[in-house]
């Protein structure tokens, strides 16, 4: 038995050293995983990278232009220095997408599993997914944050509600493969409990379909966030996230280029990295699909 | 084929019902009471009790339901607290904008994304390729209020080509003015859908590239053009035009963020005006018509590959 067991540890340890030597010979997902790491180092030291309170008010500055002494990238219609309001809301955008990306594929996963293995369960929250994904995302979400009323919390929630049912949907398609295997049929043969099939042997084959899901779901997430707070609806001023930067940008974007520019850039690099992440995350956890 | 088309349309039962209970549901999430958030705080209990009973918010929940939903049959979709007519008539004028906006967003994706697809999937691995693939990933990444953004910037500020909000109506300007206010919206809803379409073009071509038959036809020695022309694209078309159909939808349901930028008066802008004034029973309404409209074209999609490939509706 011992000596199965070291077999399969040796072999597992092989197959993850050829998963992290594809990983780095991936140059582009390399680069995503580089953005990702750095937008998270700013997001949790974002008070010791960002040089001013990002809610401090000189309103002798507005406007100030980028470049001016202590202002880098400018300064907003009220003198807020915008380099320190882009780097806190790259917290707000961290923090949505990681909680969205999580929540959602713990949820769904759980929901995906159950439905593979119970067929009534199955059938039901299978057309509750079906109903769900009916619904264009970007109207659900506006129309959950209409009731829901604007705030961070409400943005994850509403995010998560939007992203479970695909989850859900992945994760039965991936555990109803699973469930066929021949092992699967020895183990409850023997007597194994449901809880045990679903978590310890089912769950574990599904998770690099799963994870990149996640991965996909954290970029739409950001994305959502900052296009939501944009239309005034997502986090509420004044706490800055990019998305209501920008919808304030919008406003004077005759005058000043810069409030537009820099926190456009700021999102566009942080979607385009944690696409490029999760496009690389998939080539290497589930080759078949590309 | 009569057998899959009833198949099909008996499915769509349950996934309409999900879809109808969700959207009843939006109005019960409010936190505490929806009539008291809708008035503000400075009404009076007499005014909160009032709207409780014009809303039905009194009845047992499934009456509501049943109400609510025995209205949508009859052609009563709700009335707007703010602006007058039924809800159906102030969907279809709001509708137009939206339309016309979407059709300039697809017809851009699409002009641009299955060119470009094709040529990477048929110089595949090459320069082209991946410059065309690294293209689509900016598309795919670039949302469309950025690109929104982006375009006001460079088009409207800068080179002051093109206007950089605003909407005319083609009955009092003509098409070419009307088109002029209408290109940006449609450029930056359609980006991400070019993005798109240019991934699964480039994937549902190369597919086809790899088949026997592509191979058999080489051999035969059918020229090159020949051979993309007719039998890859031919095949390759009805993935490319799900891809297409889809996108529609989710121009229609993306364009409240084009309308908020480009300030045009459609479906989307119509919906976050009633978001500001918390007037739920035109979001309810609004939402349930995009998802009706995205049930229905899935389902003639659907149809249509059916029609086109045998293997869909034997399986």
């Amino acid at each position: 038995m011992t000596d199965l067991s070291s077999v399969r540890r040796e072999l597992r340890r092989e197959q993850r050293s050829l998963r992290v030597h594809r990983f780095f010979r991936n140059r582009q997902a390399v680069l995503g995983a580089c953005i990702v790491l750095l937008m998270l180092v700013v997001a949790v030291f974002a008070p010791l990278l960002a040089p001013a309170d990002p809610l401090a008010q000189t309103v002798s500055n507005r406007f100030a232009k980028p470049g001016t002494a202590g202002y880098l990238l400018g300064a907003d219609k009220l003198g807020r220095d915008l380099l320190s309001r882009i780097i806190y809301g790259a917290r707000v955008s961290m923090t949505v997408g990681l909680s969205v990306g999580l929540s959602s594929m713990l949820i769904g996963m759980t929901v995906g599993l159950y439905a593979c293995y119970y067929r009534v369960l199955d059938s039901i929250l299978m057309r509750i997914c079906d109903g769900l994904s009916a619904i264009p995302s970007t109207l659900l979400a506006i129309a959950l944050m209409a009731v829901l009323g604007p705030s961070t919390f409400n943005v994850i929630l509403a995010l998560s509600i939007v992203y479970i049912p695909r989850m859900a949907r992945i994760s039965r398609s991936a555990a109803l493969v699973v469930k066929e295997q021949t092992y699967i049929e020895a183990l409850r043969s023997q007597g194994a409990s449901a809880t045990r099939i679903i978590w310890r042997h089912i769950a574990p084959n599904i998770l690099s379909a799963v994870v990149v899901q996640a991965s996909y779901n954290f970029a739409n997430s950001i994305i959502t966030e900052a296009a939501l707070s944009f239309l005034g609806v997502g986090v509420p001023a004044p706490q800055p996230s990019w998305g209501n930067i920008l919808s304030e940008g919008r406003e004077v974007i005759t005058k000043a280029w810069w409030m537009v520019v820099y926190p456009g850039l700021a999102t566009a690099i942080a979607v385009m990295g944690t696409n490029i992440f999760g496009d690389g995350l998939r080539d290497i956890l589930d080759p078949h699909t590309n | 084929m009569h057998k899959y088309i009833l198949k099909r349309l008996l499915s769509l039962i349950p996934v309409l019902f999900v879809v109808s209970l969700a959207i009843f549901l939006l109005i019960h999430l409010v936190p505490g009471d929806p009539a008291a958030a809708i008035l503000g705080e400075q009404a009076t209990q007499d005014q909160i009790d009032a709207l409780r009973e014009t809303l039905g918010l009194n009845e047992p929940l499934i009456l509501q339901y049943l109400h609510w939903l025995g209205g949508l049959f009859r052609g009563d979709w709700g009335t707007s607290l703010f602006m007058d007519g039924t809800m159906l008539e102030i969907i279809g004028s709001h509708m137009i904008p939206t339309l016309q906006q979407t059709l300039v967003a697809v017809s851009f994706a699409a002009l641009i994304g299955v060119p470009l697809g094709m040529l990477a999937a048929i110089r595949r691995g090459g320069l082209t390729d991946r410059l065309v693939s690294g293209f689509s990933t900016i598309g795919v990444s670039m949302p469309s209020f950025l690109m929104g953004l982006g375009l006001v910037l460079l088009f409207s500020v800068k080179l002051r080509w093109l206007p950089s909000s605003g909407y005319k109506e083609i009955s009092s300007v003509g098409f070419g003015k009307h088109f002029r206010y209408m290109l940006l919206p449609g450029i930056a809803l359609g980006f991400i859908e070019m993005g798109l379409i240019i991934r699964m073009t480039r994937s549902a071509m190369l597919e086809i590239l790899d088949a026997d038959y592509m191979r058999m036809a080489k051999a035969k020695g059918v020229s090159r053009t020949r051979m993309f022309m007719k039998h890859a694209l031919k095949n390759a078309l009805v993935g490319i035009l799900t891809v297409v159909g889809l996108s529609f939808i989710s121009c229609l349901g993306g364009a409240a963020v084009t309308e908020a930028i480009f300030n045009l008066p459609g479906i989307g802008k119509l919906t976050l005006n009633a978001v500001m004034r918390r007037d739920y029973e035109v979001v309810q309404a609004v939402v349930l018509m995009v998802s009706l409209l995205n049930v229905l074209c899935t389902l003639v999609l659907d149809l249509l590959y059916a029609l086109v490939d045998p293997r869909v509706r034997l399986n």
